[in-house]
């Protein structure tokens, strides 16, 4: 049944995909398919807005209103939508270099203003598009083509980024932990304000063959479940317990006025209808 | 009604009078009056202002919302049009109508944020990377600043192409008298919606003509923008023929309808041995220069483009003809005075300018045209 | 028939406003105008500009290169301004601030901001007084255009101040024109 689903919402001709075999990326989006589908939504009120990358490629294959914009923008464009037309649903897919390296600061100011527009962060760590660069979520110590004896930075926490830029909906899931990710995605597609999921999820292709994982997507999802625990277990254990981990789960889900529903208010005031 | 308006104020009247609804812009001398100007006017009118992180953001924006079918703009100044350059090129290459006006001041770099210049007439050409072509305004009073951002919006919306307003810091803070025409009193053109049903609705399809219907996003047509190259769907494609195809058209809708978008004005041209070529604040120095020459018996006349991207070759050929010789005056060094000389290549044209913050007093372009006289 | 208009001053004297009201007068008036102030970082303080050039005609060039009447409210732009001025033009000081003046030239030296102060007990009146002093001394604008687009310009609730200020500029300037 789940496969029928995720059809119903697919451009069928445009396949097969560009993502490599063992990509995470597909199960991220069956996973944000499921969820459109249980919220019922209308195809024709959904944007999907991407910027450059493997992610980027998504809005090309869901039969929505898709916009594939320019690396690191996505969310500069889907504000410009969202304030355009706050009826539709807007969501943002992104990768890790395109969300928080170029897009950093569209990112930060996105989750300032809680604009109701969904960010999904396909976070393998990698530029898997470009043939496997350091990005700003590479572990250190991890290997990729401009790290080539390791990557000396700290990553950024994607989801303490968010927490602290004031996204009202936090939330981490994998694409290891799949029905799990059904329900975050659907817990953030349904939330109103600006909702952040980071994913974290795999390139075998470019990421598992230069760190001891190989190309065989099994050992890459073994990788996630060996660094994700659940927030739950995260809050009791101790700092040293927690050294290469990450918690996953909802972080934050809090009501607060959107945007485009402040504006409004004020758009009345101002013409004096209130 | 007769209003005391600044430049930058009659942009953003312009603006709402063609029917823009949206604004998302960056602080930046000397545009930022006309931003507030729009964050004050838009929701009086039911539209919407937002100040974006930065400039990238603010060009993302509009084009954003111009996808939702609702007209958009945002200003600047010639840093924030380099910073903008990365989403022309997307506008230009996903057929999205925006408008931008840029409000010049020195440069290069920082330059002179407090003072005009001229000196991004080829940044609006050729700015971005790849082959496009985008419709380029140059306003030299206030009343014009009014006119020519409606046609912008009409020529953006017509052609499917990113539009500039070139102002400038003088014309910019100077106020002067403007008659703010009623509601369909002068033209104002939306954007051809589809004719066809969704199932058969594509966003590229040259077979509806040269500049295809743009449905809104939401309206029920469901297709796809990318700034990839695409054939006709919108889809990624590397097959030559339609990149080619694509690619072709992009600059042919522009290139094949020269002569219906330019506009320029013609000042006692007719008689003139000598003819001056300038534009936006400059020329109005020309025209006091002119006056005066005149009273001299100097017969000399000023010719001067409202538009000048696409460049308006042909309408320059035949009012530069049998003329003794073209000055050109800017402010700038030399970008559009090069332009001429390539299309009046059988003629003597001589060039004057500067850079320096300071707009070229009339006496200077006296003395210049007395020199040509007796060379 | 063309005339330019320049009033100097320090940031914070409400010069800018000055010209504003000037040049929507004389568009009342029928007439063309272009207007230009200093644009600038600056706020209070530093020398501010507000120029108006007022024509029958057309206004090519719109700034104002030789002045026909200057209105200077303090030293430093007195001292600054009167380089660009035309033969004969009418110069208005004030005479608390304006000490050093060119008695070669035509200058009409008054109480502007102390008539302010004792008419109005606000000093940032002086604009309107001294605008009352132009418009009387030299006709550049009409008294009713004048009274009228002021009325339009102010904020509410300061009419009444501000028609007080504008008169006693009609009052100063009708006896400095008497006087010579």
């Amino acid at each position: 049944m789940y496969t029928d689903i995720v059809r119903e919402y697919l451009r069928k001709d445009k396949f097969p995909s560009i993502w490599c075999p063992g990509c995470g990326h597909g199960i991220i989006l069956g996973a944000l398919l499921r969820a459109v589908y249980k919220l019922g939504w209308d195809k024709n009120k959904i944007v999907l807005v991407s910027g450059i990358g493997c992610s980027g490629r998504t809005p090309g294959y869901v039969d929505f209103n898709t916009l594939h914009t320019t690396h690191g923008r996505a969310l500069a464009f889907a504000t410009g939508i969202k304030m355009a037309n706050p009826e539709l649903h807007v969501i943002a897919v992104m990768g890790d270099g395109d969300a928080v390296a170029i897009g950093g600061n569209h990112f930060i100011h996105t989750a300032r203003r809680n604009l109701d527009i969904t960010a999904i962060v396909y976070n393998n760590s990698i530029y898997g598009m470009t043939g496997g660069q350091v990005s700003p979520t590479t572990p250190v110590g991890a290997r990729a083509t401009t790290a080539p004896y390791g990557c000396v930075e700290k990553p950024f926490d994607v989801v303490e980024l968010a927490l602290g830029s004031g996204a009202t909906f936090v939330a981490r899931g994998s694409s290891y932990h799949v029905p799990m990710l059904d329900n975050i995605i659907k817990e953030a597609l349904a939330h109103k304000g600006f909702s952040v999921v980071d994913v974290i999820t795999t390139c075998p292709t470019t990421f598992g063959r230069r760190n001891r994982l190989t190309d065989d997507p099994v050992k890459n999802l073994e990788w996630i479940k060996e660094r994700l625990v659940p927030l739950s277990k995260w809050e009791k254990m101790s700092e040293e317990e927690r050294k290469g981990k990450l918690p996953f789960g909802i972080f934050r889900k809090q009501e607060l006025p959107e945007l485009t529903e402040l504006y409004h208010e004020m758009d009345l005031k101002v013409r004096g209808e209130k | 009604m007769e209003k005391l308006l600044s430049g930058n104020e009659a942009i953003a009247e312009g603006a709402i009078y063609a029917g823009c609804r949206f604004f998302a812009g960056y602080p930046i001398t000397p545009s930022s009056d006309l931003a507030e100007r729009m964050s004050f006017r838009l929701p009086q009118v039911g539209g919407r202002f937002i100040q974006m992180e930065d400039e990238i953001a603010s060009a993302g924006a509009i084009i954003g919302a111009s996808l939702c079918g609702i007209k958009s703009m945002t200003a600047t100044s010639g840093p924030g049009f380099s910073l903008m350059q990365e989403h022309i090129s997307f506008a230009a290459m996903a057929e999205v109508p925006i408008v931008i006006a840029n409000i010049q001041r020195g440069g290069p770099s920082t330059g002179l944020p407090t003072f005009p210049s001229q000196q991004d007439m080829m940044q609006a050409r050729w700015g971005a990377h790849g082959d496009y072509e985008a419709i380029t305004l140059v306003p030299c009073s206030v009343e014009e600043c009014f006119y020519l951002t409606v046609k912008a919006f009409n020529l953006s919306e017509k052609y499917r192409v990113p539009a500039f307003i070139l102002s400038d810091e003088v014309i910019a803070h100077l106020r002067e008298k403007v008659r703010i025409p009623e509601p369909g009193e002068i033209e104002v053109i939306d954007r051809e919606k589809p004719r066809v049903p969704p199932e058969q609705y594509y966003p590229y399809d040259d077979s509806q003509g040269e500049v295809p219907p743009l449905a809104a996003f939401g309206s029920g047509y469901r297709y796809h923008v990318t700034g990839l190259a695409h054939d006709i769907t919108g889809f990624p494609t590397h097959d030559p023929e339609k990149v080619g195809r694509l690619l072709k058209r992009i600059v042919d809708k522009i290139r094949n309808h020269v002569s219906e978008i330019v506009e320029y004005e013609e000042y006692m041209v007719e008689d003139a041995d000598i003819l001056v070529f300038s534009y936006g604040c400059t020329s109005r120095a020309c025209k006091e220069a002119i006056q005066e020459l005149r009273r001299d018996g100097v017969r000399v006349g000023l010719w001067r483009p409202k538009v000048i991207w696409p460049f308006p070759e042909e309408e320059l050929k035949k009012a530069a003809s049998g003329k003794k010789a073209v000055l050109v005056v800017e402010m700038n060094y030399k970008q559009i005075g090069y332009e001429v000389e390539r299309i009046l290549c059988d003629m003597r044209v001589h060039w004057m300018g500067r850079a320096d913050g300071e707009i070229i007093p009339p006496e200077e372009i006296e003395e210049e045209v007395k020199c040509i006289l007796t060379s | 028939m063309k005339i330019e208009v320049r009033l100097v001053g320090e940031g914070g004297q409400g010069l800018i406003l000055g010209g504003l009201i000037l040049a929507e007068a004389a568009i009342r008036d029928g007439k063309n105008v272009a207007h230009t102030q200093t644009y600038g970082a600056a706020a209070r303080g530093e020398i501010s500009k507000s120029d108006v050039i007022i024509s029958d005609e057309t206004i090519y060039y719109p700034k104002v290169r030789q002045a026909d009447i200057l209105l200077a409210l303090t030293q430093e732009a007195y001292d600054r301004y009167t380089r660009y001025l035309k033969e004969g033009a009418i110069i208005v000081v004030d005479e608390f601030y304006v000490k050093r003046y060119d008695k070669d030239r035509k200058v009409y030296a008054l109480p502007l901001s102390d008539t302010a102060i004792k008419e109005t007990g606000k000093v940032i009146t002086v604009n309107m007084v001294s605008l009352g002093v132009i418009s009387e001394l030299t006709g550049v604008v009409s008294k009713e255009s004048l009274k009228e687009a002021m009325l339009a310009r102010i904020p509410k609730g300061t009419e009444e101040i501000n028609l007080k200020a504008l008169e006693a500029g009609f009052e100063m300037g009708r006896k400095a024109k008497e006087k010579g």
